[in-house]
């Protein structure tokens, strides 16, 4: 791996639910990391969750959701990356989720759950281990 | 290069991949730059400057709006500081602009300003210069006043906005000297808030009192926005035509202007080369390490220590 690729992640919280502290305490835990973190902001379709993570050629994406939209939300997203053949772009997902949920967004494509009680430092590992910068 | 095909016709992921290379210093992208070069200059350049929060990005996002409205299209390059704790970075002026992200008409792109020596502004450019090449009729560039490299990228900009708000005229140590002398337009923005009239004549005092005022017959506004409410921002588009026609009005000032932009970007590079090959070559042999012990240990002098890395350097070949 080029040592200068640095990890580049969007951190990105669609659907309609109002507050972003969790995002934002992810995206400071990257920043600390040494990752560059694309913060969108709230309130996005999956369509502009993807078109911006193209546009920015991002390693991945890390969504988080608190109202419960996330079982359309999140595979959403996966789905619209490989129509854009982009599905080399890392999903992952955060926020609180029923249990029984985490198997089945796994199993639509999102690489990783993330629940609450996570602690930060191993969902950077988790990262680290995981995602490749530039794709190499 | 097939690349070089698909970054002309506005392919949006091999742009995007494009400039992720040259942020990350991958050989190739330097290659495919060198073709890309005759298929610049075609864009208009607005560098968008100012302090942390004084509505840079949300000024961008309504420019965009308006120029997209005339059939204009437009690339953003929205740059933010590196940590220089952990080199990461959080990139968060997308937050404002996201109301373009479907248009095929606009490409935006976030940009760290990574390493020290000469990294911003050497990639920047480079970026430009693709969404240039990718057939962009607007590039505008937002970063953020606090050092010397915004008065770097200010020399890629055709037109230089420097954005205000109200209360700042009043503490001039805030506004250093350099950033008064490359403004072409003054933008006060937040102007619903109190105090604008003060901050104008400021601003006007100073920029009247500056040594390099009336650059080339130009001289600069100072216009009052408020990008939140999308208020003064035809006005400014207006104004930034207006500077634009003054450019091309004259060919002996146009001619000097490609000169010191040719000038700049070449030395720029030449020293970002040299740098970064000399660092490369000492921190992977050790030898720079070394050097700092014996610095140190005064067993040498910084002086000549310098002067055998790069004499050694410039013996050798350039990659
Ligand atoms: N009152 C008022 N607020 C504004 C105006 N324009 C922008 N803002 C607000 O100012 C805040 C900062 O705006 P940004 O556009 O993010 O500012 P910025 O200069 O890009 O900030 P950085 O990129 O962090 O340096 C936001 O909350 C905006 O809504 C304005 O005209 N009036
Ligand atoms: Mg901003």
């Amino acid at each position: 791996m080029n040592k200068e690729r640095r990890v580049r992640v969007l951190v990105a919280k669609p659907g309609l639910d109002g507050h972003d502290r969790g995002a934002r305490i992810i995206a400071r835990a990257y920043r600390d990391a040494g990752f560059e973190v694309v913060y969108s902001g709230l309130h996005q379709t999956p369509e502009e969750v993807v078109q911006a993570a193209i546009q920015e050629d991002v390693d991945m994406i890390g969504l988080s959701s608190l109202a419960g939209a996330h079982m359309y939300l999140f595979p959403r997203v996966v789905e619209l990356l490989k129509e854009k053949n982009a599905d080399d772009i890392v999903v992952c997902g955060g926020g609180i989720f029923p249990e029984e949920d985490i198997p089945k967004l796994k199993n639509a494509g999102i690489k990783e759950v993330f629940t609450p009680g996570t602690p930060l430092t191993e969902i950077v590992n988790w990262v680290k281990e995981n995602v490749n910068p530039g794709g190499v | 290069m097939e690349i070089v095909q698909k970054i002309k016709t506005g392919d949006i992921r091999a742009v995007a991949r494009l400039i992720r290379d040259i942020d990350d210093n991958i050989p190739e992208a330097r290659e495919v730059l060198k073709e890309l070069y005759s298929a610049t200059g075609n864009a208009y350049v607005i560098g968008v400057t100012g302090a942390p929060g004084v509505g840079k990005s949300t000024l961008v996002d309504q420019m965009v709006s308006h120029l997209r409205k005339s059939g204009k299209t437009v690339g953003v390059l929205a740059v933010d500081p590196t940590s220089p704790f952990s080199g990461g970075a959080i990139l968060g002026d997308r937050v404002r602009m996201q109301r373009h992200s479907m248009d095929e008409g606009v490409f935006i792109r976030s940009m760290a300003t990574r390493g020290a020596f000469g990294g911003l502004t050497q990639s920047t450019r480079s970026a430009i210069d693709v969404l240039d090449a990718m057939g962009k009729d607007y590039v505008i560039v937002e970063t953020v006043g606090v050092g010397q490299d915004e008065v770097d990228i200010v020399r890629s900009s055709d037109t230089t906005l420097i954005v205000l708000v109200p209360g700042m005229g009043d503490d001039v140590q805030a506004l250093k000297a350099g950033i008064l002398e490359v403004g072409d337009i003054f933008v006060i923005n937040k102007s619903d808030r109190e105090g604008v009239d003060k901050t104008v004549g400021d601003i006007r005092l100073m920029i009247e009192m500056g040594e390099k005022r009336y650059k080339d017959g130009w001289r600069p506004p100072i216009l009052t926005t408020q990008a939140a409410f999308d208020k003064g921002i035809r006005e400014l588009l207006d104004e930034i035509e207006k500077h634009r026609l003054h450019l091309l009005s004259n060919k002996t000032m146009l001619s000097k202007l490609r000169y010191e932009k040719a000038k700049s970007d070449l030395s720029e590079m030449i020293k970002d080369k040299i740098a970064k090959e000399i660092f490369i070559d000492i921190t992977s042999s050790g030898e720079f390490e070394e050097a700092i012990k014996s610095i140190i240990d005064k067993k040498i002098d910084p002086y000549t220590a310098c002067d055998k890395i790069v004499s050694a350097k410039l013996k050798s070949n350039i990659r």
